[in-house]
């Protein structure tokens, strides 16, 4: 078992080091030096070789990767020449928000696709399982933000119940608060969750309600609801800890796609506004804060999945 | 899928000996057909995904819509007599951009998925047949590659270098190779020890041959089941891309931007500038979806029994 928890974290260091390499190449083929944005366009090419000398943009690649990496893990995410901020700064105001907004929405999602999902497998082929097919594969089949722009017609303009605009506080205590404006992001967010939730967690139980052990837990006389809480959902769900670790990046996609749509000031909006000012440092950094918590969220998974299945015993 | 497994002719007592690939998959290929179309789901998504592929392609030919003059005194028509589905801020005809909008997604979709199943094949085989340390290699680059938020690279590179049907393909199949590399490979590893392929070997095949005519033939039922899925999702990654702004530009068009244009209008009550394009997405990705499912049920299962 430690071995093969020592094993999975030392592949996760080599993946994270490979994609810092890659990610960092990328933005530097693509956008080599923030000079022109600090300096305006009418900088001359002196100036611009004078400010990529002084700010160390002229150095061989690797040598600048390794001082970005080495400022990254003392907390240094670079600097926003768009914004004169730290990019630091700018994660440190809107991460909160972001992170509301993801956890709330994963959180529901979870909470709503698995029971969902055993009620599916326990009436199967009823109506109430067709219907909830069927709506799991349009939503499946629908960009987020279709998704959100009907939910804003029916809820906002035809019937003006909720805001069509997410809370603009820069309280996260009172964006949290603000049910009736933060209500439709993360309606859109847990219907997509669910969407792709529930199938698997269907497919999941039907497979575990056909095992022997269901029909010992039914045979010695054990009621419906015990055999379905006690032997059959947890079973059931092992493999959705997988799914929600594959699912993060598609999670923080969803976010920068809501975020925009609602105007919600959190990172997906930031990663928006800095790929029109062409902000590359910021992007950058989000991008692989991304995947740093992509590796994360998947190791983190492959671990409760060895903690909550005790059949898995890899060595 | 249970029931599907019991309708099917007793498939062991038919299947021709291994070694003749061509008459084992020809007859695995036929049953595949057969299943595939028993779903009824399968065959609508046929017809969906056909009718946009004629709506996008063929309709031009005989719906003249002009998307190249602004005209704004028509801007925001209603739908009614001349456009039939109203026309945008421009002036352009909606009915005429749903068929060019159409046109660069499926152009997109068919494409992306095409550089995305060829190099993840390549990877795929090129690992489960050298093994050993090139496996171990390739596979992180795999996991590197799954780790890195697709959107947030393909948005960089299309706002950086903008987009084009050409470079919009290129950019979201070279970002989405990562699964179909996973699937080949794994299909690889159990065909490479099989009798044909020793067989194979024993004959004299380097290993560019063992490739290109046993294992990547052999592995063709995954490839098409993933191919429809990439289809699908490099669909909506054009919508996304798109919706954000950063998608195709003046003359061309696609369907995310379209939605994006009439955004700003919904409070004004438009709703023929998102409405049918949403549908057109929703149906076009389902359709695929549909096929996809269909397929795996019918081509996979099988192929992991034979």
């Amino acid at each position: 078992m430690s071995a093969y928890l020592l094993r999975r974290i030392g592949t996760s260091i080599i993946v994270l080091i490979g994609i810092s390499i890659f990610m960092y190449l990328l933005l530097h083929v693509v956008f080599p030096s923030p000079a022109r944005v600090a300096l305006g366009l009418r900088a001359n090419n002196a100036q611009i070789a004078a400010f990529n000398k002084a700010n160390g943009y002229d150095r061989p690649v690797f040598d600048q990767y390794l001082t970005y990496i080495n400022g990254l893990l003392h907390g240094n995410l670079g600097y926003s020449y768009a914004e004169n901020q730290t990019v630091a700064a700018l994660f440190a105001e809107r991460l909160a928000r972001s992170i509301y907004l993801s956890g709330i929405s994963l959180l529901l999602a979870i909470l709503i696709a698995l029971p969902l999902g055993i009620f599916q497998a326990v009436r199967r082929n009823s109506l109430g399982d067709n219907v909830a097919t069927s709506l799991a594969f349009i939503l499946y089949s629908m960009p987020s933000f279709f998704l959100g722009l009907i939910l804003i017609q029916i809820f906002a303009l035809s019937f003006p119940i909720l805001g069509f605009e997410a809370s603009q506080s820069t309280s996260i205590w009172t964006v949290i608060g603000d049910w009736h404006d933060m209500l439709l992001p993360i309606l859109t967010l847990v219907l997509i969750t669910v969407a792709n939730f529930s199938r698997y967690m269907r497919s999941s139980s039907i497979d575990v309600l056909a095992q022997d052990y269901i029909k010992v837990a039914r045979a010695k006389g054990l009621p419906e609801r015990l055999v379905l809480t006690r032997h059959m959902a947890r079973n059931a769900s092992l493999p959705m800890i997988t799914l929600i670790g594959l699912f993060l990046p598609a999670l923080l996609a969803g976010n920068l796609i809501v975020e925009t749509l609602f105007n919600y000031q959190g990172l997906g909006l930031l990663f928006f506004n800095s790929l029109q000012k062409e902000d590359y440092p910021v992007l950058l950094a989000y991008t692989l804060l991304g995947a740093v918590f992509v590796v994360l969220g998947n190791l983190v998974a492959d671990f409760a999945l060895t903690v909550a299945d005790p059949r898995i015993r890899l060595a | 899928m249970a029931t599907g497994q019991a309708s099917l002719p007793p498939l062991d007592t038919t299947r021709a000996p291994e070694g003749g690939e061509v008459g084992a998959v020809q007859s695995g290929w036929r049953l595949a057909l057969r299943e595939f179309v028993r779903n009824r789901l399968a065959v609508v998504g046929v017809g969906i995904l056909l009718f946009f592929v004629v709506f996008c392609f063929l309709g031009p030919f005989f719906y003249h819509a002009d998307l190249l003059d602004v005209s704004l005194i028509n801007a925001h028509d209603p739908p009614g007599a001349g456009h039939p589905l109203g026309a945008d801020t421009q002036g352009f005809d909606v009915l005429g951009e749903l068929m060019k909008g159409g046109q660069a997604a499926l152009e997109i979709g068919f494409f992306a998925a095409f550089v995305a199943i060829t190099i993840g094949a390549l990877v795929g085989a090129v690992a489960g047949l050298a093994g050993g340390i090139v496996d171990t290699v390739l596979m992180r680059v795999v996991d590197i590659f799954l780790s890195i938020p697709f959107l947030f690279v393909v948005l960089i590179l299309a706002s950086r270098y903008g987009a084009s049907v050409l470079s919009l393909s290129l950019v979201i199949g070279g970002f989405s190779w990562q699964v179909p590399a996973r699937l080949v490979r794994g299909e690889v590893l159990t065909i490479r020890e099989r009798d044909f392929v020793l067989a194979a070997r024993t004959a004299g095949s380097g290993r560019w041959r063992l490739i290109r005519r046993h294992l990547l033939p052999n592995s063709l039922g995954v490839m098409i089941v993933n191919v429809t899925f990439q289809v699908a999702d490099a669909i909506l990654a054009v919508a996304y891309v798109g919706f954000l702004g950063f998608g195709l530009h003046y003359p061309n068009l696609d369907w995310g931007d379209m939605i994006s244009d009439g955004v700003g209008y919904m409070q004004d009550g438009y709703w023929w500038l998102i409405y049918p394009v949403g549908v057109c997405i929703v149906l076009t990705v389902m359709a695929l979806n549909f096929i996809g499912d269909a397929l795996r049920d019918s081509l996979d299962v099988r192929l992991r029994r034979r």
